[in-house]
């Protein structure tokens, strides 16, 4: 892999509750950027990320899936033509409990040099992840992070 | 994880530099790292351990490649809980401001 980051951010929560926040429509909308994922959440089956205005912002497949610890997914941008050419991503999510806390990893990775796509998603990453955390350990996600951003 | 570690690993100008290699670069070994700076390797090890602990690096392995990779996380939530908070927008209009009288209005 060419382009890649490894984010990691540790939450009071359980890793059911967590999973959920990260793929569950109910969750997703309210720290997201109002976005919601459309996936039946079984190996192979296809995955949507879909814009809150109809259109389908990234989509792929689900390549592992083992609730509540792993998900693998390819994630490849429909609505940005120049990411949509440089062809499917790698996102990974590995969620650890210790304690009272879960330790949560997320990779996003591609065989293109200099990406796009992993540019452009490793600056949303720091923020969904903070408002994810937020969302859990509050209650509330952070106001920066929960509409989709006008013009987009 | 609090914030105390990652203000303390941020206080120190050595592991700033480092941050920024690794924001440069993503994904480097420690000998990576070690280039053409004038610390030792011991001191560039030892600023990689505190900067883990305040999980602002994170290390993959990569077959026998120990790989460190930038994790803006924490910063994040300190720009949300200790900028954010105290009214960025009228501090960038002051920033401004300051720039325009300084003369220094290029970009």
């Amino acid at each position: 892999m060419i382009s890649k980051f490894v984010y990691v951010t540790y939450i009071r929560t359980t890793a059911e509750k967590l999973w959920d926040a990260l793929t569950q429509p109910e969750f997703t909308r309210q720290y997201w950027a109002e976005t919601w994922q459309d996936c039946d959440w079984t190996p192979g089956a296809s995955w949507k990320l879909m814009i809150p205005d109809g259109r389908v912002g990234d989509s792929g497949k689900v390549l592992e899936i083992d609730r509540p610890r792993r998900l693998v997914l390819h994630w490849h941008n429909q609505f940005v033509p120049e990411m949509k050419a440089e062809g499917p991503t790698r996102l990974t999510y590995e969620l650890e409990q210790n304690g009272d806390e879960v330790k949560l990893t997320v990779i996003h990775e591609s065989e293109v040099a200099d990406s796009r796509t992993i540019d452009a998603v490793s600056n949303g990453w720091p923020g969904l992840l903070a408002s994810v955390k937020s969302l859990l350990e509050t209650g509330r996600p952070l106001d920066s992070t929960t509409r989709w951003p006008e013009g987009h | 994880m609090d914030l105390d570690a990652a203000f303390r690993a941020l206080a120190d100008s050595s592991r700033r530099a480092l941050l920024d290699r690794l924001h440069e670069q993503n994904g480097q070994t420690l000998a990576q790292l070690c280039e053409g700076l004038d610390i030792t390797r011991q001191a560039v090890t030892k600023h990689l351990v505190i900067l883990e602990q305040a999980n602002l690096v994170v290390v993959q392995w990569q077959g026998r490649e120990k790989l460190h990779y930038l994790n803006p996380v924490p910063i994040h939530e300190i720009a949300e809980r200790w900028i954010r908070k105290y009214e960025r927008g009228r501090l960038r209009a002051l920033a401004d401001l300051k720039k325009r009288l300084e003369g220094d209005d290029d970009d």
